[in-house]
């Protein structure tokens, strides 16, 4: 559960956010709007990258802006641009990395990297330079990188933009088929098939919060 | 292009020795071209360097893009030298800056990037005790080598943009873009590291 308390947010003068009230129980929620609707700002209050300037954000009542490690170990990340997100030379390496720390040893880690990249057909590109994958093998494996660690929850802020029209179909798949609760935020409506909940924001506010029907035949209303 | 040069796969000695060894080499070398001061015995260096490409089985289009690559700056150099100090000194610094850079390129073309990360994590662990963390170290070198692919894939995308608006004269025209963007790929990067809990540890 995720609970977004009178959330309001300004970068200096500029407010995004005003008063946000939300509570996402559900397993499958997009956050939709336009450029500088304070989408992304508010997906990243869920895992502590942005504290709210005001109210409060829970994650399973946790504070991520003041338990922010205990909240990042059981929320993932996904960025829209894999390149800033893989940090090791190879796609094993980029994965094993993420169990830093989790007391296994190097093999073990190695392993378990091998395991999720196999479950996502990179099986065979762990000693691969990850820089030369492809970009919607990149996106996939920033993906892996996340899984590894057996989070809660994934947020995914605009995935696919940098994706062709394949790829984005496969990564949308992939995206379904996981047992996480997942927060997307996009504004590629077609990915929203399957999805328990839209919430729509316009300049910092809510102003559609529905199944995604009603809520993408409010938004296409909005934008003209 | 990278201009430290990609990993070129091989089985040659050069490839198979360890990374230690070929690391300490190159220090021993690169030192060692600073403290000789004879052209002739500097022009033996030099081609022993070139010998080490011919023993790792470089191809011959990557021997020309890394002698491209460092001769461009060995002759900036020496004619800045040549201009300030003469001919003979030059002459010197020039040879010392291609056996040097040569000798690094070839490193780096029959080196793994991971295996120099692996061969840090195990030799700093040691340093553990005095606060050192080896992960870290080995990240750090991790990212080095990636913000080199990250900055020339900048550098040639700005470049192409350039190209296309016909301002491929104008210094602004490439810095700025250049500037901005690198900027902006360090704020996703510790954005994206502080996500993976990066700092929570």
């Amino acid at each position: 559960m995720i609970e977004f308390d009178g959330i309001g947010h300004a970068y200096g003068e500029r407010v995004v956010l005003h008063d946000v009230d939300l509570r996402l129980a559900e397993r499958r929620v997009a956050f939709v709007g336009a450029n500088g609707s304070g989408k992304s700002t508010l997906a990243r209050m869920v895992n502590g990258l942005v504290r709210p300037s005001s109210g409060r954000v829970l994650v399973d009542g946790i504070d991520p802006a003041r338990h922010g490690r205990k909240v990042r170990e059981r929320v993932g990340f996904l960025f829209t641009n894999p390149d800033s997100q893989i940090v090791m030379p190879t796609a094993g390496e980029d994965v094993a990395f993420s169990l830093r720390g989790s007391g296994l040893s190097a093999q073990e880690r190695a392993r378990r990297a091998a395991a999720v990249l196999a479950e996502h057909n990179l099986d065979g590109y762990a000693d691969h330079p990850a820089h030369h994958l492809s970009g919607g093998q990149k996106q996939l494996l920033a993906l892996c990188s996340i899984l590894v660690l057996e989070p809660d929850v994934l947020v995914c802020d605009e995935p696919t933009t940098l994706l062709d029209h394949r790829n984005t179909k496969h990564f949308v798949e992939v995206l379904a088929g996981l047992s996480q609760q997942v927060v997307l935020v996009t504004h590629d409506l077609d990915l929203l098939d399957g999805f328990d909940r839209v919430v729509v924001l316009d300049e910092g506010r809510v102003v559609a919060d529905d199944l995604p029907e009603p809520a993408l035949r409010f938004y296409r209303k909005l934008v003209g | 292009m990278n201009p430290l040069g990609l990993y070129q796969p091989g089985s040659s000695p050069l490839h198979r020795l360890g990374v230690g060894w070929k690391l300490l080499a190159l220090l021993v070398l690169a030192s060692g071209t600073f403290v000789l001061s004879s052209p002739v015995w500097l022009g033996v260096v030099v081609a022993a360097v070139a010998l080490g490409f011919v023993v790792a089985r470089i191809p011959l289009r990557r021997c020309w893009a890394a002698a491209r690559g460092v001769l461009v700056i060995a002759a900036f150099l020496f004619l800045v030298q040549w201009w300030l100090i003469g001919l003979d000194q030059a002459t010197v610094v020039g040879l010392r800056v291609i056996a040097t850079l040569a000798a690094a390129t070839l490193f780096t073309l029959t080196t793994r990037i991971d295996a120099i990360v692996a061969m840090l994590e195990r030799r700093l662990a040691p340093l553990r005790r005095f606060g050192v963390r080896p992960g870290d170290v080995a990240l750090l070198v991790g990212l080095m080598f990636q913000a080199v692919t990250t900055l020339t894939r900048i550098a040639g995308e700005v470049r192409e943009a350039q190209r296309a608006r016909g301002a491929e004269r104008s210094v602004v025209a490439f810095a700025v873009p250049l500037l901005v963007r690198t900027v902006r790929h360090a704020d996703e990067l510790g954005e994206a590291l502080a996500a993976r809990g990066m700092g929570d540890r």
